[in-house]
């Protein structure tokens, strides 16, 4: 056969479709024209026209989360590359599998400050977990499927590919897929089979068990989750998870305890701090989840399953590590609780319950009920109802609402939840509901948002409109950075600097100027008309203002540098107690 | 809990490939973690590979943090801790120039022959001293000629290997 000859821009748009992109998120420039005008002369992939490229990264990372594949994003040198590094960062944060291809200045200019050249590669190393600036067209393919196959193994994570014009424009060989090997990276899928045995024998004997699952699990896929479902049923211990593992095991199950950390249930936290054997599958020890790192389950063993080895022993130091892949390692642990025929100490995890039991009891997500006032909690609850028995995904914004949308939204599959966690992330919410939508057109697609996130990526109305997305923007809008306003109340006297929401805009109105629907909702009577009345709107997108009580703070609180153990339940509690000097450094 | 600083000697194989290097640096001073000292070469040409001997000091949970995040770049090959796998030779090369005349300068030549340092550059009134040694031997030789009319010295930082027929 001969050898077949391409651009670079066209080898751009075949390693693409080898590897199975159908959509691809971007924002075109100079330095990028030779390959829209490879994306203008083929059908098979749809390139989505976002208004700034941060969000081009979070919807592709809405894409990715919600299919388990790998976003894709184009993006111009210079300011189009610096736009998309918080993106980067965040996708790296959150371990999210992404291909971000910029372009750059010719290769000649390289290091002459060339019109809208910036060291993408530089700039973006610490932000991705790998990076590659192609110089030579034959290099071209391979490099493309390397960085697809970087990306999604292992621990995924973000990959750049910079290239510069005169590379899109010089004529090279394809490659397929089949033939690129790498040649360092090969990241350990299957566990040590010793340390799982050892994990199973520590498992077998716990009093006081606790399962504390994390983004891995979703990470490795559906089947993932089903065999932690089923290890956790078979074992019959209670579950925690981070914000990232939201969904892994069904909310609706009893042995669910709701999410764990800074703003999760007293029954999560209080059995993480009770308990005397941890099984930490996919999670990284937070410091949002540990709080005070040496009153941290300080009775307990830990086992630690994570894909990542420099995760183990990172900030908390465990008692048997186990590197592999969520799903490998519960498969084994499976396969070798029933070989061994191993049982549970009945009595001892009975009496455990008891002691769980009573923790769920204290009810710690009651709010004060209200009709003068539509409490934000109410709100979410009333969503949840409305939202019950439909196909739906849910992104969030960064802020008191994303917390309120952790506890009272409730997941039972992987995949539907997405939402900033690592980086926090303000404005990531609506682009990452665009993405989650055009990979699921008959989806319902809702982005809980505050109204302060919203402004910063609002600009992407525009996106949603042109490729009708229907996506459904859930403001609370209680006219604060209520997140920073809690803080401020809590640990700088109500001192409230700059956290108000001055000169917002109508947002109905703002809607309609997009040729969307706006709703509000003032009254607790309207609050259900506006989500019957949004959940009806299907061919565009649809803005919901409801407004709060912008009084309101998120509960239950582990103030930072405190214990598991040390725990606010309300505005009852004093705040003063709850402010450490060393607690008040932390973020 | 253990808190004692130990100081680690690690070797890293690596792919020559631009941007490695401030991968390497990138990720000790994001991380905050220490480095004493720094070298890197090609040392397989045909293949690309390039070593670099890094010697950094930390906790013991560091030091296990920094091989970790070190052998999680995408480049590295592999990631050895030769403080940690057995007896190792460690060296560094300096040049060491002196200026002086007389007695000072006939000490210097003295001093040199006793630590073995080679003359590869001499003019009437200066040497340069070539010395190959453990750093405590190059500290002690520059420690000395600072007394003896020390101009500059150049060092290459550590480069070390593991005693014995097995190799990385």
């Amino acid at each position: 056969m001969p050898e077949q000859k391409l651009t670079g821009a066209q080898i751009v748009i075949k390693a693409l479709k080898d590897q199975g992109v159908d959509i691809i998120f971007g924002y075109p420039g100079g330095a990028v024209l030779p390959i829209y005008d490879a994306i203008f002369q083929q059908n098979d992939i749809r390139h989505i026209l976002v208004r700034h490229e941060q969000a081009a990264v979070h919807a592709a990372e809405g894409y990715a989360r919600s299919t388990g594949k790998v976003g894709c994003v184009l993006v111009t040198s210079g300011p189009g590359a610096t736009n998309a590094v918080t993106g980067l960062l965040d996708a790296l944060c959150d371990s999210i599998p992404l291909v971000c291809l910029s372009g750059q200045v010719p290769t000649h200019l390289i290091g002459n400050d060339a019109f809208q050249e910036a060291d993408t590669t530089g700039i973006t190393r610490p932000c991705t977990k790998h990076n590659y600036l192609v110089k030579d067209v034959n290099q071209l393919a391979r490099t493309m499927h390397e960085a697809f196959y970087v990306a999604r193994s292992g621990r995924p994570g973000p990959v750049l590919v910079d290239i510069p014009k005169d590379v899109q424009f010089a004529d090279g060989t394809y490659v397929p897929p089949t033939e690129v090997k790498h040649k360092t990276y090969r990241p350990q899928v299957k566990p040590e089979i010793a340390r799982v045995e050892e994990a199973i024998e520590l498992i077998a004997t716990a009093k006081r068990p606790i399962f504390y699952t994390g983004g891995g699990v979703v990470n490795a896929g559906p089947i993932a989750g089903k065999l932690l479902t089923q290890f956790v049923k078979m074992t019959s211990f209670p579950i925690t998870s981070t914000l990232m593992g939201l969904g892994a095991f069904p909310a609706s199950d009893p042995q669910w305890l709701g999410m764990l950390g800074m703003h999760g249930t007293y029954e999560a936290n209080l059995a993480m701090y009770n308990c005397d054997v941890m099984i930490n599958i996919g999670a990284r020890f937070d410091d949002r989840v540990t709080g005070k790192l040496s009153e941290f389950a300080p009775g307990s063993k830990k086992i630690h399953v994570d894909i990542d080895p420099s995760s183990i022993n990172k900030n908390v130091a465990v008692d048997i590590p186990i590197v592999g892949d969520a799903g490998a390692v519960l498969e084994d642990m499976i396969r070798i609780w029933k070989a061994r025929q191993k049982r549970v100490d009945q009595t001892a995890l009975k009496e455990w319950w008891g002691q769980v039991e009573g923790w769920r009891a204290r009810n710690c997500l009651n709010y004060n009920r209200t009709e003068a006032v539509i409490k934000p909690q109410y709100a979410l609850e009333r969503l949840r109802e409305a939202l019950r028995g439909k196909n739906h995904y849910v992104t969030t914004e960064v802020g008191q609402h994303q917390m309120w949308a952790a506890q009272f939204l409730p997941f039972d599959e992987p995949n539907r939840w997405m939402t900033s966690g690592g980086l926090g992330t303000m404005g990531y919410g609506l682009p990452a509901a665009i993405g989650a939508q055009l990979a699921h057109p008959d989806a319902i697609v809702v982005d809980v948002s505050g109204e302060a996130s919203f402004l910063m990526n609002m600009q992407e109305i525009g996106t949603a409109v042109q490729y009708r997305a229907p996506v459904k923007i859930f403001i609370l809008n209680n006219k604060y950075m209520g997140m920073v306003r809690q803080w401020q109340e809590l640990l700088h006297g109500s001192r409230y600097s700059n956290s108000y929401s001055e000169a917002l805009p109508d947002f109905v109105k703002l809607a309609e100027s997009w040729g969307c629907v706006g709703l509000r909702a003032t009254t607790v009577a309207e609050v259900d008309e506006v989500i019957e009345k949004m959940l009806a709107v299907t061919d565009r997108p649809c803005i919901i203002d409801i407004a709060v009580d912008p009084k309101e703070n998120c509960f239950p609180m582990i103030p930072g540098g405190k214990a598991h153990n040390e725990i606010l339940f309300g505005p009852e509690d004093s705040p003063s107690d709850a402010t450490p000097e060393d607690g008040m450094v932390l973020v | 809990m253990e808190e004692k600083i130990e100081k680690h000697t690690i070797a890293v194989l690596v792919d020559n490939e631009p941007g490695v290097l401030a991968r390497v640096i990138g990720l000790f001073s994001g991380r905050g973690y220490n480095i004493e000292s720094l070298t890197v070469a090609e040392v397989n040409n045909a293949d690309h590979l390039s070593r670099i001997t890094l010697v950094t000091s930390g906790t013991r949970m560091v030091v296990e943090q920094i091989k970790a995040q070190l052998d999680r770049l995408v480049p590295v090959h592999k990631v050895h801790d030769l403080t940690d796998e057995g007896p190792s030779v460690e060296r560094e090369l300096a040049l060491v120039k002196v200026a002086g005349t007389g007695d000072r300068r006939i000490e210097a030549l003295r001093l040199a022959d006793i630590f073995k340092a080679k003359v590869v550059d001499a003019t009437l009134t200066s040497f340069v001293f070539e010395l190959t040694g453990t750093t405590a031997e190059v500290d002690d030789f520059v420690g000395l000629m600072a007394q003896l009319g020390l101009v500059e010295a150049s060092r290459t930082g550590v480069v070390a290997m593991s005693k014995g027929a097995t190799g990385f």
